[in-house]
């Protein structure tokens, strides 16, 4: 089946202009990112992303699977996101079952989703910062990442590829004293984040390289797809925790930070000032935690607890059946926008009444995200699209699929 | 929380301004619409999507401004095969929209929404890639994912999951 492909090859448009390569080992790049640079003497021509090498198939590996096998699998997208794909992937196909979660887990899912974006956001903020030539931060960030990857490993098991959420609720209740290590860090994080302004805010070398640099108008952020902080930082006023609320946010004060700068400062802002959110939030999480289960009572969709397994018939039959048959849902489709640290990750599912979904798509906000590049550098310097890559937080895993 | 049926009946659905919109715009521009899990899908014949996406971004009270998603769906052995899927949001209303496009499998191309959303080409070129479905006056149509000299279509139905093609 032999396409017409247009060439992939960027030719020079003038003369004076030449042909940069950019990636995809480039430290600089946060994954495998190629960059195919034009430039004319420092300024950038044209800039044209190439992507792709970390395309691994998970689109077509999830229609053989069954439908709970797919959650790890959900991990491996953004890792540096894990929950948010698997809650964004296990409220879609609840949302084709039909199934009401428990208040308890979906209490749990907002508090760990809430730590999902703090350690993605550490990340972010760390490399970002170094990428500026601001080594320290990357030091300190690490330092707390570090301490949310231990409440994750406590919690599921698993530092970064978790799957603790499942369809129908959670894997099992957090472990004794898990909360309480959850208190310590949300009481102390607020003076980090504290720790890394003082550092970075009014730091007049950090500033100069970020101010008025990759500007982005809101207009074109909305035309070229962004979501997430890049758009907020442009000026529209859209999250969907807020917006469409899921998985109870609707129970939460919160605010969504804005600017209307469009820089790589103002997303810088805007992404600090969600650190501070996200630690509100997962701390309301933790104070109004209600009792009860954790698992939705539906016995043909949610495994039986261990105990039950082991003395009722019935319990075994059902783990039996799921295991090895896997459960159907009805016949539909449904898109499942979550708002994730990079912004809107939508799961597209499609049912076609089998145990094995049809199809799921996932629409990933660092492929959506990248598009923005090119508007943000196009007739700046070199040295800016590094700022640029940094601000937009791609992963490339998400990105590529 | 238990499922409702899926309305599928047009007449019924005539009263939401989405799809009275549509209506409006163009008399042959919707193909049949569903309300199915509180998600309004409506299938738009091929010819006029653009101008129905058009008549959705420009009108005053939906505005849906925002181009969310493109994917695509393969129906393999059945035809017509692809189903092309928008999703629209509204970032005044905060509303989302689902859009659908029914191509046949031999002839599967479609216009591309590019001059409408400039962010259409990534998700464009990656339906082209993994489907094979053409985006007629697509800047860039060209693999995004899989190897430039790749042959076939990874998420095609008809395509296996493993072993050797």
């Amino acid at each position: 089946m032999a396409h017409m492909t247009p060439t992939p090859v960027l030719d020079p448009s003038q003369d004076k202009t030449m042909i940069l390569n950019m990636g995809p080992q480039h430290p600089s790049t946060h994954g495998v990112l190629r960059l195919l640079l034009e430039v004319d003497g420092e300024t950038i021509v044209r800039i044209m992303p190439d992507i792709g090498y970390l395309h691994t198939g998970i689109e077509k590996t999830c229609e053989a699977k069954f439908y709970q096998q797919v959650v790890p699998m959900t991990d491996r997208i953004d890792y540096l996101c894990p929950m948010t794909n698997n809650l964004a992937y296990c409220l879609a196909v609840e949302k084709l079952l039909g199934l009401e979660i428990p208040p308890r887990a979906q209490w749990v899912r907002v508090l760990l989703n809430e730590l999902t974006r703090i350690n993605s956001h550490l990340v972010w903020l760390g490399t970002h910062a170094m990428d500026i030539g601001a080594m320290t931060v990357f030091l300190y960030c690490f330092r707390e990442r570090e301490d949310v990857l231990r409440l994750f490993e406590a919690v599921s098991g698993q530092r970064m590829m978790t799957s603790y959420f499942r369809i129908g609720g959670l894997a099992l209740e957090p472990p004794l004293g898990w909360f309480d290590r959850v208190k310590k860090f949300l009481l102390r994080f607020p003076g980090n984040i504290d720790e890394y302004e003082s550092l970075l805010t009014n730091n007049p070398i950090f500033v100069n390289r970020l101010k008025d640099v990759a500007y982005i108008s809101a207009d074109d952020a909305v035309a070229l797809c962004a979501t997430g902080p890049t758009l907020r930082a442009s000026g529209v006023d859209v999250d969907l925790r807020r917006d469409l609320p899921y998985t109870g946010y609707e129970n939460f004060k919160f605010n969504v930070p804005t600017s209307t700068a469009g820089d790589v400062y103002a997303r810088y802002l805007v992404r600090v000032a969600e650190l501070r959110e996200s630690q509100k939030i997962a701390t309301q999480a933790l104070e109004g935690l209600p009792e009860g289960p954790v698992k939705a009572d539906a016995p043909k969709v949610v495994l039986p607890d261990r105990e039950k397994m082991k003395t009722q018939m019935e319990a075994l039959i059902y783990h039996f059946k799921i295991v090895t048959e896997g459960f159907t849902v009805p016949e539909g489709e449904v898109y499942m926008p979550i708002e994730s640290p990079r912004g809107e990750m939508g799961y597209y599912v499609v049912s076609d009444g089998t145990a094995k979904p049809y199809r799921v798509h996932m629409r990933s906000p660092s492929f959506a995200n990248l598009q923005s590049l090119r508007k943000m550098c196009e007739g700046r310097l070199i040295a800016d699209v590094v700022a640029a890559i940094g601000s937009i937080d791609i992963v490339l895993g998400d990105c590529d699929r | 929380m238990a499922l409702q049926p899926a309305i599928t009946d047009i007449e019924q659905l005539k009263a939401r301004p989405e799809v009275a919109a549509l209506m409006e715009a163009g008399p042959n521009a919707v193909a049949g619409a569903k309300f199915d899990r509180n998600e309004l899908t409506i299938w738009v014949d091929r010819t006029a999507l653009r101008n129905a996406c058009n008549a959705l971004k420009n009108h005053p009270q939906l505005q849906y401004n925002a181009l969310a998603d493109v994917t695509c769906v393969d129906w393999y052995p059945r035809e017509p095969r692809f189903e092309v899927v928008y999703q629209l949001f509204s970032t005044a209303n905060k509303k989302y929209l689902r859009l659908k496009v029914r191509l046949s499998g031999d002839d599967a191309s479609v216009d591309s929404l590019t001059p409408i959303w400039p962010g259409a080409n990534f998700f464009e070129r990656e339906v082209f890639d993994l489907f094979g479905v053409r985006f007629d006056e697509h800047p860039d149509l060209r693999r995004i994912m899989m190897p430039d000299d790749w042959e076939g279509h990874p998420l095609r139905k008809d395509y296996p999951v493993e072993g050797y093609r």
